[in-house]
């Protein structure tokens, strides 16, 4: 057993060891840290013996990295708890997302109504919650069309290069240089209000992003010996794509899509808000902003509250998607 | 006579994961109006003495000595705004590549001006002759002309014959060259250290060439440090060289290559030797 | 003193003017021809909105209760009986010449109403702009300059809440702080309503209408009116433009050339300012491009918060009343203003920097 790079000592002889030559550090730490280190070390060996470690060491590596960084687990914090509160909805809120107490309408926070309660005596703190599993929907069919789509196109245009991908790309960069919200809100205009349709317009402004980077990765590989290597073996295009130069756009597309998804949730609120995203009485926070805002002088709480929830979500995604990129590709940090 | 500098025990440290690592570990050194070659490969701390002299390591780096003297002054008792006085006007500094070493936008001619208004209040007729007077020592033919481009229109030796016209323009009494020519092509390596060498010794100044060019520091300097991992191994005058004791010296000149070659490999430093010490 | 010829750059030769205007005609051209094409683009966009409507054009002007013959008629008369690709050079053709069809709601051709609401975004999101560059600018340079102090720990915070405040809930909250407990700036609309309607609009910008009519009540009315929506505005692109301010300084103060200022002795206000800033004026400049057309796009949702009478405030009222060709001629020029400024700014960075060849 022997420790690598001086990286590998790093994670796994204590700091006080250090210095002193690192396999001394290795022996002189005890028995029941040494089979730790055993797993450990075989998650970080530098020549891994199968797929499934190489791919459990590099994950291993990603997450202590990121657990380094305090910002960036407050983030996966914040997405875990929303991914929890909105499979936990039932359980958590305290009353229905729906039911009217006119009794009870416009009372400002309190004991009983943590958030207060809006114009129909609804309490604002369980609609926020089911409101949770609206906006985790929204982000995740907007991450599961748009990346995708995104993916395939600007691999196909990196791959092929010519007339595909100048047919292509000047398409993508019309999107790009299009403003994004209101692309949004005239498809949804012309689609219908609703969420169905807030998706498929968010998604619609959003591939272009992501096909631009998958271009570039493309591009960088394509011309690789072991790509040439498939080539020779036989491997046509859709196999070379799909199995060889789309996994390796993954990482700089998980960053991407994690940092775009604050934006797709602020979309998704405005589209809320104007009145052409989730429609009543379906608790979506921007719609619920929307409907406050007749009470925003005396009843600050009606559109206050939903705002603080989207806010936080937001930012989860902003401090995970910093701390994967600074993880996944510290090239590029500081850059927007 | 109390030397042109006198540096004891200087030490920089920088923060890492596992606490501060030294990479200057406590040099002592005198230098008069001479020329001091320090050598060493990377990393053995030759730059950052050189910059440690002109307080240039920046915030998270530490340097500490018991006495760095400058003609009499205290240079670890200066506030930053007294260093300002001092860099440039008195110890001044080239650096390595013209290519980075250069503002991109602003024109020679300005870059070069800047370095004397900083420390002269002058009229702009006498700074421009100035600028023209010390392009021509550097031997740039067409001053007028070069002092109007920007940087990314001169080649690299020219680039750093304009880098010593900046440094040295101000008169100072101290030059720092900092791997002044590890950046340029072979061929112009001799001329801009030639250039370097002539403005020293015509304005009796103090050099210290950092290098890691055994060979080039002894044919510029006159006396020779030997650094490695941040101590002195080695000092020497330079005609005395092929006499040093040190086994790291030793390593080091037995893998120079000459020039009646019959070696068929050259032997690799053997770092046991020293590495107790 | 005469062995260098190799090492200097060649001397001007007389040609090398006329062949830097000839490369910046080059550009130039380049310019207008992707400007051209994504315009085209974008018109294809709102042409496909506008055919993909689930609302049949023709059902929506001849009435649910129209025989087959009107509305044959009415398809034929509406050219939608031509094949597509001669609907969409009549509707290029119709949109070069202005016309972008009547709005259902106000009755009136959309160019016109487009002219009469635009200045007011104009207006709010140039003012947003001005609080944007010279706040965040200097706030970007002085966290660069000092990485890691408190200024530092706002700016980043601050550029974190930029990606994750909703614009619309930052101007109600503002109201519901400003207009409404401390009454420090006026409500919702550009003027107190006994203001209204006494300053003939010339600009259609009510700062500079009311001072060319001499009215400083209203001036100074107008200014408590839109101090509040242009902050919200200005935020958003302070939070953009200090955080890549920031970016770009710490990139530059890593670079070798700032040491040399430092080693001249050169006094660290001038090394930030002088050496450090004035290289990243030039990709400030498409950053702020940016962020510029980014206002004008967020203005619609800050509009509708604020009942301001501009172009944002109509695309929406347009998109309740399914009033496509509103909705398709605010798209189209806010659109077109956008594309325009971004291009205008990328073009900008090439010609003014020096490097750039």
């Amino acid at each position: 057993m022997r420790v690598g790079s001086s990286a590998v000592g790093d994670l796994i002889v204590p700091s006080p060891l250090r210095g002193e030559g690192q396999g001394e550090g290795f022996f002189t730490t005890g028995n029941r840290r040494c089979l730790l280190m055993t797993t450990r070390a075989w998650l970080l060996a530098d020549s891994p013996t199968s797929r499934w470690q190489a791919s459990a060491g590099r994950t291993y590596r990603v997450f202590t990295q990121l657990l380094r960084n305090p910002l960036s687990v407050l983030g996966g914090v914040i997405i875990l708890v929303l991914l929890l509160t909105a499979a936990l909805a039932p359980w958590i809120a305290p009353y229905s997302a729906t039911g009217q107490d006119l009794a009870n309408r416009l009372m400002p926070p309190s004991a009983a109504h943590w958030m207060g309660t809006d114009e129909l005596g609804r309490d604002i703190f369980s609609r926020v919650i089911w409101g949770s599993q609206i906006t985790l929907t929204i982000v995740l069919l907007v991450a599961l069309i748009s990346a995708p789509l995104g993916l395939i196109i600007g691999a196909v245009a990196g791959y092929f290069g010519g007339w595909v991908d100048k047919i292509l790309m000047g398409i993508t960069d019309i999107f790009l240089s299009l403003p994004k919200l209101i692309l949004a809100l005239a498809f949804v205009a012309a689609l219908g209000p609703g969420i169905n349709n807030a998706v498929i317009a968010i998604a619609i402004t959003s591939w272009p992003a992501y096909a631009r980077i998958a271009r570039a990765e493309t591009l960088t590989i394509r011309n690789a010996e072991y790509i040439q290597a498939v080539q020779l073996a036989g491997g046509g295009p859709i196999r070379l794509i799909v199995r060889h130069i789309l996994p390796l756009c993954t990482s700089s597309m998980i960053i991407r899509v994690t940092l775009d998804m604050a934006g797709v949730i602020l979309t998704a609120a405005g589209l809320g808000f104007i009145g052409l995203g989730a429609q009543p009485p379906l608790p979506e926070w921007g719609a619920m902003i929307s409907r406050g805002r007749t009470f925003i002088l005396d009843q600050w709480w009606v559109a206050t509250m939903p705002g603080f929830a989207i806010i936080i979500v937001s930012l989860g995604f902003c401090f995970l998607g910093d701390g994967l990129r600074d993880v996944l590709d510290p090239k590029s940090e500081g850059k927007s | 006579m109390t030397p042109l500098l006198a540096v004891e025990d200087l030490r920089v440290s920088f923060p890492t994961h596992s606490g501060r690592v030294e990479v200057v570990k406590g040099i002592s050194f005198t230098l008069g109006r001479e020329r001091l070659g320090i050598v060493g490969e990377s990393g053995s701390g030759k730059s950052m003495t050189g910059r440690s002299i002109l307080k240039l390591i920046r915030k998270p780096g530490l340097v500490t000595a018991d006495r760095m003297e400058f003609d009499g002054i205290d240079l670890t008792a200066l506030s930053e705004h007294q260093m300002r006085a001092i860099r440039g006007a008195r110890i001044s500094m080239v650096m390595q590549d013209p290519k980075f070493s250069l503002n991109p936008v602003m024109t020679v001619g300005e870059q070069i001006a800047e370095a004397l208004l900083t420390h002269q209040k002058l009229a702009r007729k006498d700074v421009h002759q100035r600028v023209i007077a010390m392009l021509e020592a550097v031997r740039i033919n067409d001053p007028e002309r070069v002092a109007k481009l920007y940087p990314h229109e001169v080649s690299g030796g020219m680039g750093q014959r304009v880098m010593i016209a900046m440094m040295l323009i101000p008169e100072p009494e101290l030059l720092i060259a900092d791997e002044p020519t590890s950046a340029l092509d072979v061929s112009v390596q001799a001329q801009v250290l030639d250039i370097i060498d002539e403005l020293v010794r015509n304005k009796g100044m103090g050099l210290i060439l950092i290098s890691h060019d055994l060979a080039l520091v002894s044919r510029y300097c006159d006396r020779i440090l030997v650094m490695n991992a941040g101590t002195i191994v080695e000092e020497c005058a330079a005609g005395e060289l092929a006499n040093a004791q040190h086994p790291y010296t030793r390593g080091l000149l037995a893998a120079m290559p000459t020039i009646d070659e019959a070696r068929e490999e050259l032997p690799v430093l053997d770092r046991t030797q020293w590495a107790g010490t | 003193m005469s062995f260098e010829p190799s090492t200097v750059a060649p001397a001007p030769s007389p040609g090398l003017a006329g062949r830097k205007a000839r490369r910046r005609a080059g550009t130039v051209l380049g310019f207008l021809i992707t400007l051209a094409l994504t315009f085209l683009g974008l018109l294809a966009i709102t042409f496909f909105i506008g055919r993909v409507v689930p609302i049949d054009p023709v059902l929506s002007v001849v009435g649910d209760r129209a025989t087959q013959a009107q509305y044959d008629a009415a398809k034929v008369a509406m050219g939608l009986d031509q094949p597509l690709i001669m609907q969409f050079v009549t509707y290029v053709g119709n949109v070069l010449t202005g016309d972008l069809g009547q709005s259902v709601s106000t009755g009136r051709p959309v160019i016109e109403d487009l002219s009469r609401f635009f200045p007011a975004t104009l207006e709010m999101a140039t003012l947003g702009i001005l609080i944007g560059v010279l706040l965040g600018v200097p706030l970007g340079v002085t966290a660069a300059a000092r990485q890691g102090s408190w200024v530092d720990q706002i700016i980043r915070v601050v550029g974190l809440m930029g990606y994750s405040v909703p614009a619309f809930w930052l101007g109600l909250v503002g109201l519901a702080i400003f207009y409404a407990r401390l009454r420090w700036v006026g409500g919702p609309g550009r003027l107190d309503i006994f203001y209204d309607g006494l300053v003939s609009p010339v600009t259609g910008m009510i700062l500079i209408d009311s001072l060319l009519a001499g009215e400083i009540d209203i001036f100074w009315n107008a200014v408590t009116h839109l101090i509040l929506p242009a902050s919200v505005l200005g935020f958003f692109s302070l939070a953009y433009i200090a955080r890549m301010t920031r970016s770009f300084m710490l990139d530059q103060l890593g670079q070798e050339f700032v040491t040399t200022a430092r080693v001249k002795g050169v006094p660290e206000r001038v090394v930030i300012w002088r050496h450090a800033f004035n290289p990243i004026r030039v990709p400030l400049i498409t950053v702020i491009g940016l962020s510029y057309a980014g206002l004008l796009e967020g203005s619609v949702m800050i509009e509708t918060v604020f009942s301001w009478p501009g172009i944002g405030n109509y695309l929406t009222t347009a998109l309740l009343n399914a009033d496509m060709n509103a909705v398709l001629g605010s798209t189209l020029v806010i659109g077109a203003v956008f594309i325009f400024i971004n291009k205008i700014s990328d073009v900008l960075y090439r010609v003014l920097d020096p490097r750039a060849k």
